[in-house]
Formats: structure tokens, C-alpha cells, sequence
């Protein structure tokens, strides 16, 4: 008989935001894979029912959202089940000289990447909707954290802004068993980088720079995730858990 | 934007260069202060002052200042 072990979320209630595409997408899949009951959200619906019909098992639901509005905040937490994990994924990027940031490509970024899932968890918090015991992952960078890239100052800030918060909330709710930490990708493939000015060409010199020699996965990222949502890191609270393939070594 | 206009603008997001070296025929990479740097001040300008989007692509594509302008026209 071989043993389960510690790495499970089977029978979990987990809702993913951002689940449309890249990390999101590749963390509901897992879940689901793995056992769990996911709800996901995003802001595009058409991609989010791709997502959604990929989803092995059953149980699942699906919301489309966009987070930073007040009243598609609240149809979805009335929508959630009780929760044993959060993941909150969704993100954009905005790649902008200091000197060129108005106050409105300030506002937008930190708006999505930063106030909605803050927001978001005080909701879920309020309204009872995360179990004891429960996992709080947020999907944070390498950027702003770990290194600086030129242009990158709006989009480091948003999401180095996480790691703060999830250190005191991570004390706010460890009465009750709940863990809270965040994921510090390095740059995955996933289409972030569309809309942007940074060119496939360059992307593909700044894969020379990760010692790996590649650019992260988002199912590898969402193995992480998983992993901060399963009983393998029940005793990680408060923690950055970076997988950027060693580029912020050098 | 005119040409002229342009070019006054182009020439503006270089700290070391004197304006005036900078001129609708100027090519740029040849100029010592340009960089990936300057590069994405350009990027960023264009999208702030045209409302128009260019990669750094287009940046290598173009030889003088009138060149990248006409790409940016054409977009």
C-alpha cells in the first residue's frame, strides 16, 4: 500500500483568482486534478470557461469578476462556498519609467495587483467565508522583492506591497490556524507580456540571464502554490517562497 | 505631432546630448548617449504623447529620428 503523505488538498475548497490564464489557469487545473473543489474567477469570461471546462471532477464553479469592482466583489463572495485555501493570483503588468508614470498608471496597478486582493481577503474574512485551518496564497514576484529592473517600478511595488501586508495578517489570523504566505515567481510563460513593450526577442535574451537557462513554467508555479495550500507547509506562515530558476542570484 | 515636434521631444528624454546634435536625419544609435534606456523613454513618450504603442523592435527597426516617426504615423 503506498502511503498518501502530506502533500494532498483532496476534498479542499479552493478558489483561485485570475484562473483564465497562465499561473491562475495552471493552479485551478492542479487542484482540480488533485482533488479539490475550485472556484475560479477572472475578469475574462471567455477564457475562464476554457479553464473551467478543463477542470477534472466536480463541484467546481466558476464567477466572472473583475475584482476591483465593488459590486462583482460582492457577487462572488455571495457565490463562495467556506474555503480551505485562497489564491490570490490575478495581476497585470506595466512596464513604465518612473518619470512617465502618471498618477492614473500608478492607480490601475496598484489597484489590481495590490488593493483588490487586500480587499478581497477583508471580504473573505468578514463574511466567514475562510475555514480554520485554511491557506492563503498570494501570487506576488520576483520583482520588487528580490531584484529591480529598469521600468519595472509601478509593478515591483504592487506586488512587494503583499509581502507586507501577509506579514501582519499572517498574525491576525494564526488564533485561528490560518497560514498566509506568497509566491515570488520569476518570469513565467504566461501571456503577461502581451500587451507590453517588451518584445519576444528581448525576452529571449533575458532568458541568458537565469542560470537554468529558461524561464519558469506556470504549472511549476502552481506546484508551489499548491504546496503552500496542502498540509505539506503547515507550519509556514508569513513566508516569501521565491522560484524565480536562481536568476535573482546574480 | 509635427516632425519638428517630434523631433524637439525625441531629443528632450537625452541628458548629456546637446539638443541641438539631435535632428529629424540624426541616426540615433549612433549617438554615445543612447541606450536601452533612452530606448524606453521613447516607448514611454510615444504611448504618453501619441497614445500609441512601439517595441524596442521598432526602435532597432529605424535608423534616423524621421524613420521611427514615420513607423509611429503609420501605426
Amino acid at each position: 500500500m503506498t502511503m498518501k503523505g502530506p502533500f494532498i488538498i483532496d476534498g479542499k475548497s479552493i478558489l483561485v483568482t485570475g484562473a483564465a490564464s497562465g499561473i491562475g489557469k495552471a493552479t485551478a487545473l492542479l487542484c482540480a486534478q488533485m482533488g479539490a473543489q475550485v472556484a475560479i474567477t477572472d475578469l475574462n469570461g471567455e477564457q475562464l470557461e476554457a479553464t473551467f471546462d478543463s477542470l477534472e471532477g466536480d463541484g467546481h464553479q466558476m464567477v466572472v469578476a473583475n475584482l476591483t469592482n465593488n459590486d462583482d466583489l460582492q457577487r462572488l463572495i455571495d457565490a463562495l462556498p467556506k474555503l480551505d485555501g485562497v489564491v490570490c493570483n490575478a495581476g497585470i503588468i506595466k512596464t513604465i519609467l518612473a518619470q512617465f508614470a502618471e498618477k492614473s498608471d500608478i492607480e490601475r496597478i496598484l489597484n489590481i495587483n495590490t488593493i483588490a486582493p487586500i480587499y478581497l481577503t477583508k471580504l473573505l474574512l468578514e463574511n466567514k467565508k475562510i475555514k480554520k485551518e485554511a491557506s492563503i496564497v498570494y501570487t506576488s514576484s520576483m520583482g520588487g522583492v528580490y531584484n529591480g529592473a529598469i521600468g519595472n517600478g509601478l509593478y515591483g511595488s504592487s506586488k512587494a506591497a503583499l509581502v507586507g501586508f501577509v506579514k501582519s495578517l499572517a498574525l491576525e489570523v494564526a488564533p485561528r490556524g490560518i497560514r498566509v504566505n506568497t509566491v515570488h515567481p520569476g518570469i513565467t510563460e504566461t501571456n503577461i507580456y502581451n500587451n507590453t513593450s517588451i518584445t519576444p526577442e528581448q525576452l529571449e535574451q533575458e532568458k541568458a540571464h537565469y542560470p537554468l537557462k529558461r524561464f519558469g513554467k506556470p504549472e511549476e508555479i502552481a506546484n508551489a502554490i499548491v504546496f503552500l495550500l496542502s498540509d505539506a507547509s503547515k507550519w509556514m506562515t508569513g513566508s516569501q517562497l521565491l522560484i524565480d530558476g536562481g536568476c535573482s542570484l546574480i | 505631432m509635427e516632425l519638428n515636434d517630434f523631433v524637439k521631444e525625441f531629443a528632450f528624454q537625452f541628458d548629456d546630448t546637446d539638443p541641438s546634435e539631435i535632428t529629424a536625419s540624426t541616426e540615433y544609435h549612433e549617438l554615445e548617449e543612447y541606450s536601452s534606456l533612452i530606448a524606453m523613454s521613447v516607448l514611454n513618450f510615444v504611448e504618453k504623447k501619441f497614445g500609441k504603442s512601439i517595441t524596442f523592435d521598432d526602435m532597432k527597426a529605424a535608423v534616423t529620428v524621421e524613420d521611427l516617426y514615420k513607423i509611429i504615423i503609420e501605426k
